[in-house]
């Protein structure tokens, strides 16, 4: 049925904005999702005063020296100790129970089911202030333990719910056919389990990593005079956030972005071969 | 017998009356097996007959529920996976993904603990030709060669029965073939113990040295291909090895190594011989009588003459008849209201025989076989697809 | 010795004799523990005792934050009654409501467009979507207020196009808190949806079109209906947390616009009412609970997770 006349204008128009409309939408929408992002990198080169709110002038000073104002290197390094501390003690403990959930039967499966997943459902005011209470009746300190606890107790079902996918995909056979090759259980899982799960952790410690870094809420109950870099920039935000947080946010989104860029690209590559 | 000898026993294989139950069925029921070491062994049958389970248990995957499993006069019933010399090529080739095929068939002979295993990889990836892509992943290679890397990572070990389990079910035809030739070739140049598992009847005769057809958990009959296709002892062997076409008869008498058997159509000889094992023989007992289409003569009426030229006869009107270049394919329908399934090859550019025509069919006595009465005569016959 | 080992060992059947062996039972109780216990200590517990608390009644006579226990069910009933609390509450749910609602209208259109047009681009859509989530929470909300300021563009444009007074602005307002709590969730809303949308095989929308459906009925019948299981996770994922949180409330709105989670957070930490800090979570917790079983109900879906 081929033709060598065009479609009709009414036809072209309609196909036209039928998809364009859509990519348009789609474009408005990004936009709207980087803005704050590209505002605060803009607003990290502002020659600000104490309060960063009206632009000055274009100044790379605070990249020169983004440890300038008090505090925002200490909490950004607060937060980064922090968070690795979470993602070890979170991934390992909910990748147990990712494996035990899949490839175990056992009695009480719904009441663990639920334990595992109320967290995800609970506000985090209620998450945060119930640990306060707990810590407050029981006269334990409040400083970096007790974030730790807290964010290790939020993150778990996080990890359990990312594992859990991976686990459940992989096929059980490859690890009798490790078996069939003269491996015992303990080679079948280092070799063939271990590193098949391997990305499906990979994303559950990122997970835990982003989850514990970003975390405000809880972190504001329960942290006493330890301070993350996002309490330090809510609590400056009443007086004045410094560029140099502005430069730190920007260069971890930096990071990050490009992090996840790369990987992407990677396995993209990698499919092509 | 110590524990490192397990792991290299070699000799015939003995299954001695294993039996796999689970709650509900049993799916192996006391099946006993002697397969003599470089043999090439199929066991054939349909889906759920209990075949692959019996894999399975002699791979190690499955305990059995009673019975013994022997390599020579090792005991390897109730040992794990790896300490048997046992290695199994599975249906759904179980390739290493995060492996490059090179390390996937280094696996087994690694985990033994053999010190260089370079020599033994590169000597098997030349048996299945693929030398080439030794460096790429699973995910990259075809399903041949996949298949193919699954055979190599087997038998580089070396083992003393290889198991495959349906491994050529996901390939298209042609290339099915072609692996049934690959595979019995490897399997003389490398002199392992083959046993494989298929539902394909053609395959299995095709490859095998002795088939064992099984059904519903028990054996039905072993041995050599010819053997089961041109004398079975049950229903279920005459329908699913080939086509048969079965009716039933009753016993006139036996006079000496005849036995004359009677039905509406009239009156059969057959040879003592062709007669399965343990059929009653006396007068008036019913039996089933079998004769393979291919085997069976057909002429218009008008043109046979009066007397029967080769053996037993019948007479009828033709039903169906298909042209399929090689073979034109008739279904009968006798005086007696039996329909009989005809091959007739195609020897000579003649007429078909049109519906309605009558004929004479006829075959030598030799050709048939008898079976007890008490069989399914719908047993083993191909059925369309039924989930249950 | 290696966690691998160790979860390995646990794994590992008994030594057998010869007689056939059964997996080791106790293992995955092994494994779970640890996590378990984590959780059970401080999840479980502590909401526990939250909820004796939330019966506490001050010692008379006592310092401010000194409670007693005297299970005091009513206070339960008195909160509720409380115009201070159940103003916020409903306001909680009104905004979380809003937001939903506009997370769905903007991501639902954006996950079709990446599942549908992204073609091979398609994973790196989805990383602009969650790019926001590596600026800090805090940093964003606060970069809304400011884009939102009287001085900054948006205003600008509104109060050109006439949508605003000349004086006007759009912060504080309940119009930004909706609109910062929109935008922290909306990857929650897309990327379900997303995951929804890409499973859809495009032969039944082929299908669809084969038998005689305009491309928008094939949307409304075939596409649309086989990605309600995204959608219900995007509202609820959206939902639930949006009803809880203060941040967006405390950053972008007046007293006016508080939600229940400044209420709480302020009772709790600031006038140390312990027992109506707990009563408004639990009743928090609740109202969430009944109106997510309501909405999966209606909807009827498997697993969420």
């Amino acid at each position: 049925m081929s033709t060598t006349a065009k479609a009709p204008a009414t036809v072209r128009m309609r196909t036209w904005s039928g998809d364009n409309v859509l990519k348009i939408y789609a474009f408005i929408a990004f936009v709207y999702l980087l803005l704050p992002v590209a505002y605060t990198f803009v607003f990290s080169f502002n020659d600000a005063g104490r309060t960063n709110l009206v632009w000055r002038g274009f100044t790379l000073d605070n990249w020169r020296n983004p440890c300038g104002a008090p505090q925002v290197c200490e909490s950004v390094v607060n937060s980064v100790v922090l968070a690795a501390g979470v993602t070890v003690v979170a991934t390992i403990l909910g990748a147990m129970i990712a494996f035990a959930l899949v490839r175990h039967q056992f009695r009480g499966r719904s009441t663990t089911n639920l334990t595992i997943f109320l967290p995800m459902a609970t506000p985090e005011v209620v998450l945060g202030s119930s640990l306060l209470a707990l810590f407050l009746n029981v006269f334990v300190p409040l400083g970096f333990w007790t974030v730790f606890i807290a964010h290790v107790m939020f993150c778990i079902s996080f990890v359990v719910v990312t594992v859990k996918a991976r686990v459940a995909s992989l096929d059980a056979r490859l690890e009798q056919a490790a078996m069939d090759l003269y491996a015992s259980e303990r080679e079948a899982f280092r070799r063939i389990t271990l590193p098949l799960v391997m990305p499906g952790i990979a994303a559950a410690a990122l997970l835990a990593f982003s989850l514990s870094f970003d975390d405000f809420i809880i972190t504001n109950f329960n942290s006493g005079q330890f301070t993350t870099f996002p309490k330090f920039v809510y609590v400056a935000s009443t007086r004045g956030i410094p560029a140099q947080a502005n430069v730190i946010a920007s260069a971890m989104f930096f990071i990050a972005l490009a992090l996840v860029l790369i990987s992407q690209i990677r396995s993209m590559r990698r499919k092509e071969v | 017998m110590s524990k490192t000898d397990i792991t290299k026993a070699e000799g015939d294989l003995y299954l001695e009356n294993l039996v796999k139950s689970f709650a509900d069925f049993t799916a192996v029921d006391n099946l006993s097996l002697h397969v003599p070491q470089g043999h090439f062994f199929a066991l054939l049958g349909p889906s759920g007959c209990g075949k692959t389970t019996t894999l399975r248990m002699v791979a190690g995957l499955e305990p059995p529920t009673a019975g013994r499993i022997r390599i020579g006069e090792a005991d390897i019933t109730y040992e794990k996976p790896y300490r048997r010399p046992v290695n199994t090529v599975f249906q759904n080739y179980a390739l290493f993904p995060h492996m490059t095929i090179w390390e996937n068939v280094a696996f087994g002979l690694r985990r033994r603990g053999v010190k260089d295993v370079t020599k033994q990889v590169d000597d098997a990836l030349a048996l299945i030709e693929l030398s080439a892509v030794a460096k790429r992943k699973p995910a990259q290679l075809s399903g041949g060669q996949q298949q193919r890397v699954a055979l190599a990572r087997a038998i580089v070990n070396r083992p003393a029965v290889l198991l495959l389990d349906e491994p050529l079910g996901a390939l298209d035809l042609k290339l099915r073939r072609q692996m049934q030739l690959e595979l019995k070739r490897i399997q003389t140049e490398v002199g392992l113990t083959f046993i494989h598992v298929t539902h394909d009847q053609e395959e299995a005769m095709t490859m095998a040295d002795t088939v064992a057809v099984m059904n519903n958990g028990v054996i039905e009959q072993l041995g050599p291909p010819t053997e089961l296709y041109e004398s079975p002892h049950t229903a279920f062997v005459a329908n699913f090895l080939g086509q048969s076409n079965l009716f039933g008869a009753q016993v006139v008498q036996t006079s000496g190594d005849d036995v004359i058997l009677e039905d509406s159509d009239g009156r059969f000889v057959m040879p003592r011989a062709r007669v399965a094992d343990r059929v009653n023989l006396t007068a008036g007992t019913r039996v089933l009588v079998g004769v393979r289409p291919e085997k069976i003569h057909i002429e218009a009426l008008d043109d046979a003459a009066p007397a029967p030229s080769h053996g037993n006869f019948v007479d009828g009107v033709v039903v169906t008849s298909s042209f399929l270049g090689v073979s034109t394919q008739y279904e009968v329908r006798t005086s007696g209201g039996d329909v009989i399934n005809v091959f007739a090859q195609n020897l000579s550019a003649r007429e078909m025989l049109s519906t309605g025509s009558r004929v004479r069919l006829s075959w030598l006595p030799v050709h048939g076989f008898v079976l007890s009465g008490s069989e399914d005569i719908n047993a083993g016959v191909e059925q369309e697809l039924v989930l249950s | 010795m290696s966690i691998a080992a160790a979860i390995a060992d646990t794994l590992e059947e008994q030594p057998h004799h010869n007689k056939p062996q059964k997996a080791g039972k106790l293992t995955p109780y092994w494994l779970m523990l640890p996590g378990l216990l984590w959780l059970a200590i401080f999840f479980v517990v502590p909401l526990v005792t939250l909820f004796g608390t939330s019966l506490m009644t001050p010692v008379p006579g006592g310092e401010v934050g000194e409670f007693e226990q005297t299970f005091h069910f009513a206070n339960y009933w008195n909160t509720l009654t409380d115009s201070t609390y159940y103003v916020p509450l409903f306001r909680s749910f009104l905004y979380a409501g809003a937001a939903t609602l506009l997370a769905l209208a903007i991501g639902y259109p954006l996950a079709y467009a990446i599942a549908f047009k992204g073609g091979k681009y398609r994973n790196l859509l989805l990383v602009l979507v969650i790019a926001p989530f590596f600026v800090s929470f805090i940093l964003r909300t606060v970069a809304w207020r400011q884009i939102l300021a009287d001085e900054g563009p948006v205003v600008a444009i509104l109060r050109w196009a006439g949508l605003v007074s000349e004086t006007g602005g759009v912060y504080p307002s309940a119009f930004a808190v909706i609109m910062g709590l929109t935008y922290n969730f909306l990857p929650f809303m897309t990327l379900p949806i997303y995951a929804s949308l890409e499973r859809v095989d495009h032969r039944l929308i082929e299908a669809a079109g084969d038998l005689y459906a305009k491309p928008i009925t094939g949307f409304r019948k075939v596409t649309f209906p086989l990605s309600l299981p995204g959608v219900v996770a995007g509202t609820l994922l959206t939902f639930i947390p949006a009803a809880g949180d203060y941040v967006n409330a405390a950053l972008l709105g007046r007293p006016s616009n508080t939600m229940i989670g400044n209420r709480i957070e302020y009772t709790f930490l600031s006038v140390n009412d312990y027992p109506t800090a707990a009563v408004l979570s639990f009743i928090l917790m609740a109202s969430i609970l009944v109106l997510v079983l309501f909405y999966v109900r209606r909807l009827g879906t498997e697993d969420l997770v």
